[in-house]
This record gives C-alpha cells, sequence and structure tokens, in this order.
C-alpha cells in the first residue's frame, strides 16, 4: 500500500454523504425538446452555424468556437432547431441558446464511431490529436469547463513533466467520476495515453480519494497495461480537486501565486475529460453527453445518468423518482462549489456534474452573528489567506487593500465559510471583492 | 417567483457555532471548578456563582436598557468570562467586590467596545486587574487551601501564595533553597494539584492542562499559544537558574505555581484577543512568557501573567498586519 498523500495547507472535511456512490450509469431518455446554451465553455461563447428550421443530426457541428479561448459545441440530438433564444441557464442569467426539438428515431452525423468496441491503439499524432480534441469540443469536466485543446497548447519555452487526472471528487454528495472510473475505467486509461502523447509527457498520475478503494483497486488492476500511468490513494480532505491543492498533494510542487500550472511543469485534467478525449480521439466522437450525480438526502433513487447535453434537469429528476415535496434548494454541482438554480427547465451542460436536491430545512442559511476572531477561516484556507479580513475590506470597498492581500488568489472553494462559527457569509464578499479588484486590475491595463 | 432557496456557495456548513465552542470551554473548565470546591469548599461555589450570575445579569441590562438591542446572554461567551473572573480571585473576596469586578469585566472590558468579537483585552482579566489595583488588600490575602475531607486545624487562615513567598524571602535576602525548604512552601505534589494559596482557579495545573488538552482536541483554541507562553517561561527562567541558582529559584517551579497554566491555557488563548495567524500566535505567547518572567523577577508583584497577557493583547492588531500567514504559492520553485 502506498502511502496516502495530501496537501498541508487548511482544508476542512465535510460530511461525505455519497449516497449514489452504488448506483451504475443508466442512460437517459431523450426529452421533447432540448436547450443547448451556446456558453458552456470558460471563454467566449460559440457562434451558432444553425438557424431556425435547420435540421441537425446527433453530433453534428452546430456551433463554433471562433476566440482562442472557446469550443466547439454539437447537436446532442437529432432533429429541428427550434429557434435560436434566451433561456436560464445554471447561473440563473437568461443567455443565448439552441432550442431543438428531439426527434425519435437517432440518426449520427458520418463517420463517428458510435459502437462500444474499446479502440486500444492510439494512431494519431500529437497535432491531429489536438485538432481532434479542439473539433470535438472537448472542455474540462470537472466543473471549470476550460477548453482542452488550450490547455494542451503548451507556452513556449515550458515543458510538462507530469499529467495528473484529477479523480478526487472531493465534493461532498457527487459520484459521477466516481462511477466513470469504475465503468470506463480502460477508455480513461486510453484517453490518458492519448494526452500523455499530445504533452510529450511520461508520467501520468491519478489522484483518488481512499474513499473510494473500488476505483483505486480497480485501476490499479487496469493500469498494469499501462506503461507511466500510476494511481496515487489520497488523504480524504477538501478541496483536493482544486488544482493547485491536488500539484501540491501529488508532486508537493506549490503553483505559484497568479499563475498556471505549466509553471511547475503540471497539466491537470479531470477523469472525465479523459474519457471525452478518448471518445474525440478514437471514436471521432464529440462531446455531447456526460454523468450527472442525481442525488440528495430525500431523493427516492440517488442516482448516476449518462445524459446528452441540453437536457432539461426535470428529465433527470423524475428518472431519480421525483422532486421530493420538501425540497428547498436545487443545486447545479456539489454542496460546496454548485449554483442554487432557479428553475427545473435549466439544461444539462457540459459542465454539470451533478444534481443536488436540498430539503428545505438543510437549505437555509443561519442568521449571521458577530465574528468572535476565533481564527478558523484562516486556519482552513487552502490558500494562506485571511478570509475575515477580506470580507471585512471588500465590505468596506478597501479593494486595493484587498489586492495587496492577495484576494485574487481565493479559489472559492467555501472552506472559510463552511467552518465559520458566526454563520458569517465570508464568501459571499471574498466574490464581490474579487469582481471589484478584478475590475481594477483590468482598468489598469 | 421561483419556489427554491438561491444563495451562494457554500450550501453545507460544519458543526461549529459560538455556543457550542463557549459551551466546550465552559466543559473544559469543569476539572478545574471540581479541584476548586474540592480545596475551598462552599466558599467556592460562592464565589463561581457570583461571578457568573453578576456577568450574566451586566450583560442582560447593558444590552437591553443602555445598547438597547438583542440580548444575547444565552451564547455562552458571559458565562465563560464569569468563571474565569471566579477563578482569578481568591475565595474568601467579599461579594461586593467581585460585583463590582463583574461591571467592570462585562461593561468595560467587554461591552464598551461592542461586545462580544470586539474587545481588545481579555474582559476577565480587565476586571481581575481593576480589582488588584483597587483592593489590593482584599485580592492578595489567600485562603489556605483546606481540603473537603481532611480535618480542619484552624478556621480562615490566610497566607501568602508560593509566588509571594519566594518573594518575600528573596526580599528579606534569603536564598532560594532556604525558602524552599522553609514548611509554608508548598512542595512539588502540591504544587502540581494545587493544595496551595492562591486565585481559585488557578489551583491544580493538572486539572487546568486536563481542559486544556480537551479544547485542543476539540480545536477551540490552538496549542501554539500555551505551549509558546510555557516554553518561553521555561526557557528564560531557566537561563537565569543556571546563572544564579541562589537567587533564581528552578524554572518548573514558576511553570506550577501562580497563574501560569490558567492564563497559558485559559486567559491567552481567549480567541477575541488573540492573534488570527499562526506566526502571530508564536510572537504573542513568547512575549506573554517574556513579561511574566520579568515582572515576577523584577517587579513590584510576585505575580505578572494578568498583566503580561494584557500588554500582549494591546499588541494584537500590529501583530496581525505584521505577521501574516504563509499564503500558498509565494515561496520560490525549484523546478
Amino acid at each position: 500500500m502506498i502511502a496516502l498523500k495530501t496537501f498541508k495547507k487548511g482544508g476542512v472535511h465535510p460530511e461525505e454523504n455519497k449516497l449514489s456512490a452504488d448506483a451504475s450509469i443508466q442512460k437517459l431518455s431523450f426529452p421533447k425538446q432540448a436547450i443547448v446554451p451556446l456558453g458552456q465553455n470558460l471563454g467566449a461563447p460559440s457562434k451558432p452555424l444553425v438557424k431556425r428550421g435547420d435540421e441537425v443530426k446527433t453530433g453534428q457541428l452546430i456551433a463554433k468556437g471562433e476566440s482562442f479561448i472557446s469550443a466547439n459545441l454539437h447537436a446532442p440530438f437529432t432533429g429541428k432547431v427550434l429557434k435560436i433564444d434566451d433561456a436560464i441557464d445554471s447561473s440563473g442569467y437568461r443567455r443565448p441558446a439552441i432550442f431543438i426539438d428531439v426527434q425519435e428515431d437517432e440518426q449520427w452525423e458520418e463517420g463517428i464511431d458510435t459502437s462500444e468496441t474499446i479502440v486500444r491503439e492510439i494512431k494519431a499524432d500529437k497535432q491531429t490529436i489536438i485538432d481532434q480534441i479542439k473539433n470535438c469540443g472537448v472542455v474540462g469536466l470537472g466543473g471549470a469547463t476550460f477548453p482542452t485543446h488550450v490547455k494542451l497548447t503548451i507556452p513556449e519555452g515550458k515543458k510538462a513533466d507530469y499529467l495528473i487526472i484529477n479523480g478526487v471528487e472531493c465534493e461532498p454528495y457527487l459520484t459521477s467520476d466516481h462511477r466513470l472510473m469504475l465503468e470506463k475505467g480502460e477508455e480513461m486509461l486510453i484517453g490518458i495515453k492519448i494526452l500523455m502523447k499530445a504533452l510529450e509527457v511520461e508520467k501520468a498520475i491519478i489522484g483518488i480519494e481512499n474513499n473510494k478503494p473500488d476505483a483505486i483497486n480497480h485501476l490499479n488492476e487496469l493500469t498494469k497495461q499501462y506503461v507511466g500511468i500510476s494511481i496515487q490513494p489520497l488523504k480524504v480532505k477538501y478541496p483536493q480537486g482544486g488544482e493547485k491543492q491536488l500539484i501540491k498533494a501529488i508532486v508537493n510542487r506549490e503553483v505559484p501565486s497568479g499563475k498556471l500550472p505549466i509553471e511547475v511543469g503540471c497539466v491537470v485534467s479531470n477523469v472525465g475529460t479523459a474519457v471525452a478525449v478518448y471518445d474525440a480521439v478514437q471514436k471521432n466522437k464529440p462531446l455531447i453527453e456526460r454523468v450527472v450525480t442525481v442525488t440528495g438526502k430525500a431523493v427516492k433513487k440517488p442516482s448516476n445518468f449518462l445524459v446528452r447535453v441540453g437536457t432539461p434537469i426535470q428529465l433527470l429528476i423524475d428518472a431519480a423518482e421525483g422532486l421530493p415535496e420538501n425540497t428547498g434548494k436545487i443545486i447545479n454541482g456539489g454542496p460546496m462549489m454548485g449554483k442554487a438554480i432557479t428553475s427545473l427547465d435549466v439544461p444539462v451542460v457540459k459542465g454539470s456534474s451533478g444534481i443536488l436536491l436540498m430539503k428545505r430545512d438543510e437549505s437555509q442559511r443561519n442568521s449571521p452573528q458577530t465574528c468572535i476572531r476565533c481564527s478558523k477561516c484562516t486556519m482552513v484556507c487552502p490558500m494562506g489567506l485571511e478570509p475575515y479580513l477580506l470580507a471585512k475590506l471588500a465590505k468596506l470597498s478597501l479593494y486595493e487593500r484587498a489586492e495587496n492581500e492577495k484576494i485574487m488568489d481565493c479559489i472559492e472553494c467555501g472552506s472559510c465559510q463552511f467552518t465559520c462559527p458566526s454563520y458569517l457569509p465570508l464568501l459571499d464578499f471574498l466574490r464581490l471583492g474579487k469582481n471589484k479588484v478584478g475590475q481594477l486590475i483590468r482598468s489598469r491595463k | 417567483m421561483s419556489q427554491f432557496i438561491i444563495s451562494g456557495s457554500p450550501h453545507v456548513h460544519g458543526e461549529e457555532n459560538v455556543k457550542k465552542i463557549m459551551y466546550t470551554v465552559v466543559l473544559a473548565l469543569i476539572p478545574a471548578i471540581l479541584v476548586s470546591i474540592y480545596f475551598f469548599g462552599i466558599d467556592a461555589v460562592r464565589v463561581l456563582l457570583i461571578a457568573v450570575i453578576s456577568c450574566l445579569f451586566f450583560e442582560w441590562v447593558i444590552q437591553k436598557y443602555l445598547i438597547k438591542g438583542p440580548v444575547t446572554i444565552t451564547d455562552g461567551s458571559a458565562v465563560v468570562t464569569g468563571l474565569l473572573l471566579a477563578f482569578n480571585v481568591p475565595s474568601n473576596l467579599p461579594w461586593w467586590i467581585l460585583v463590582i469586578g463583574a461591571l467592570v469585566t462585562i461593561g468595560i472590558g467587554k461591552m464598551s467596545f461592542g461586545g462580544l468579537g470586539k474587545n481588545p483585552f481579555n474582559p476577565a482579566l480587565v476586571g481581575r486587574v481593576f480589582m488588584l489595583i483597587s483592593f489590593p488588600v482584599q485580592m492578595t490575602s489567600w485562603p489556605v487551601a483546606k481540603p473537603l475531607f481532611a480535618e480542619s486545624i484552624t478556621d480562615a487562615i490566610t497566607g501568602p501564595t508560593a509566588l509571594g513567598l519566594l518573594k518575600e524571602g528573596l526580599d528579606a535576602g534569603k536564598t532560594v533553597d532556604q525558602i524552599l525548604a522553609d514548611p509554608s512552601m508548598p512542595d512539588y505534589l502540591d504544587r502540581l494539584t494545587g493544595n496551595m494559596g492562591g486565585s481559585l482557579g488557578e489551583m491544580s495545573a493538572i486539572a487546568l492542562i486536563l481542559g486544556g488538552l480537551y479544547m485542543v482536541w476539540r480545536k477551540v483554541i490552538d496549542w501554539q499559544v500555551p505551549f509558546s507562553i510555557i516554553l518561553t517561561v521555561f526557557i528564560f527562567a531557566g537561563i537565569f537558574h543556571l546563572i544564579d541558582p541562589t537567587y533564581y529559584v528552578v524554572p518548573s517551579f514558576h511553570l506550577f505555581t501562580g497563574g501560569l497554566m490558567l492564563g497559558a491555557i485559559y486567559m491567552a488563548t481567549d480567541m477575541v484577543s488573540s492573534p488570527m495567524n499562526i506566526s502571530g500566535k508564536w510572537i504573542y505567547g513568547i512575549g506573554i512568557g517574556l513579561i511574566t518572567i520579568i515582572i515576577r523577577m523584577w517587579g513590584a508583584y510576585p505575580e505578572g501573567v494578568s498583566f503580561a497577557i494584557l500588554i500582549m493583547n494591546a499588541f494584537v492588531p500590529l501583530i496581525n498586519n505584521s505577521f501574516k500567514p504563509k499564503r500558498f504559492g509565494m515561496v520560490a520553485n525549484k523546478k
């Protein structure tokens, strides 16, 4: 047994509540109408290539990523474009989306391999891999949705030593990555091999928290066939899935403030992304579906579904045997970093890892009391910041001081607010502060 | 509009809250409370009750009639303050002095700054030092500990504390060895278990350490503050003991007498008035240790922990500004 590693600074241990850990991935049925938002990736939204009335096939390119940081978007269903209009997304804003009337019998775009056979041999060369990932609209599926082809394009003068694969899933409740590792382990490893080829690295390390011993054992078995890929079991601690924390935990390197992982020779990718890379390169299959966990303490059947992008979450909740009566909050993502959503019409996007239904009595925040200066927020901050101070500076609009106190290093993990005995909305103020300081920095350019 | 609650992440909260923290401290104080009752009997109960009830009463009066804001006496902070105040006085203190002390503690030490979380100084120590300066005779006449079940020798004996004996002896020109050999000086075991004269709660080092370990385990206090105070006292006193053992007593004497354990574990660690960062906690603890020994060795008072803590309390904002936590990603990476 390899010694467990973890990151050193800060961190908390929320109740894990992995209710759906044993529910194998099920294919979800198709909706009547799909809503495909154009801005599903970090960076610029994709530009639509279709118009009202167009017939689309599954996997057909329907919107193109034109600027440097942007991604392609493909039709997740066969059907007719109803309109391009604004729709509420998980942020609560109305943003442009392509509405598709879904047709029952599915027709795939030509050249896509939809079979289940595993293609092991990697024929594509470095450039083909990157192009194919770009064409297929692959973005980081861990939640940040950063376009993968951009990540693979290493800046001049830098070199990657390690590819680090994030199988941590430190968010409570969520199990989509866990199930993926168990059920698509082989595809994932081939995907990792492809990423290694594109990055020209010799070593890839998959970090998995040891609350998933089945995934660790399964992948340990499988990696025997794959040279250069190893598994690193990690101690359970939130936010270990944070890029910087994961790098620190696995290779003990610290990404400098304001810099990217490549600065310390690392590239981090999520297990889901590795599977999407496999699909893109080996099967020519664009990213149109992902695994989404539907869970919550009152949910009758906590499940993991393989869902097409654009499916309204109502359908997922129905498949998990309905919305519990006492639901007070619906969260897109996990309880620590997920976003509360306003409506059941919000569609699944590339970045949706789970739908968490919280009971009404667990949804309400406790009313904030006065800060007792216990310094717990400072002790748990994984970035070594002083949340109590930054929140106060943001409250007082002292943005320049907040900048000097490194507010922009905040990764919004929420550990401070989670731990605050006075129930202070620390992260609310930190977000406000980051927003204002960000404006300040941009205005100087 | 929407039937669902919308709020920013995180959507879950840990188990900790202010009330829990305060009652954890109360729980941690129970061993020391029991020891004080064992040694001082009904007097200890009387002092504890008067202090706690007065603190709660003054907080309630001030919040309700002076500030006219929400009353938060159930949060447990006034109970903790009251207990600590009682721990810092002799068991035979007249009740009216204690009530005045509680008024100063809550009124000036805590509420005048805005209540819980705002006070720069440890309120119980503000009250204690006020009483020490205003009523020096009553505050320094220490009833000798009289274990509950032991045969009572004489009633109402008062005598100096071990530190007081030391100071008097040194002033009279005796050597340390002569002073320690004096029959009125409590021996080692007595000093450890608290079988000696002194304030209510500073008696038994073992009981205080027990409570301290519990608080560290429950993460209510950080070990750095008590540890750095005790270590500094030990090293600093040790250096002088090595230089002149006839004038400077062995360092362990300093650790188990007077209010050092009480101060280091319960008073200096007060969340509100201690530093926020680990490096700051070390500086703060070292400062308290140094000042304590300086006062004990060369000051006018035999005891210096209270003053040391209050002095270092005043430096806390400066310490917080000067000693920042180690930020992530600030080290030069060797690639």
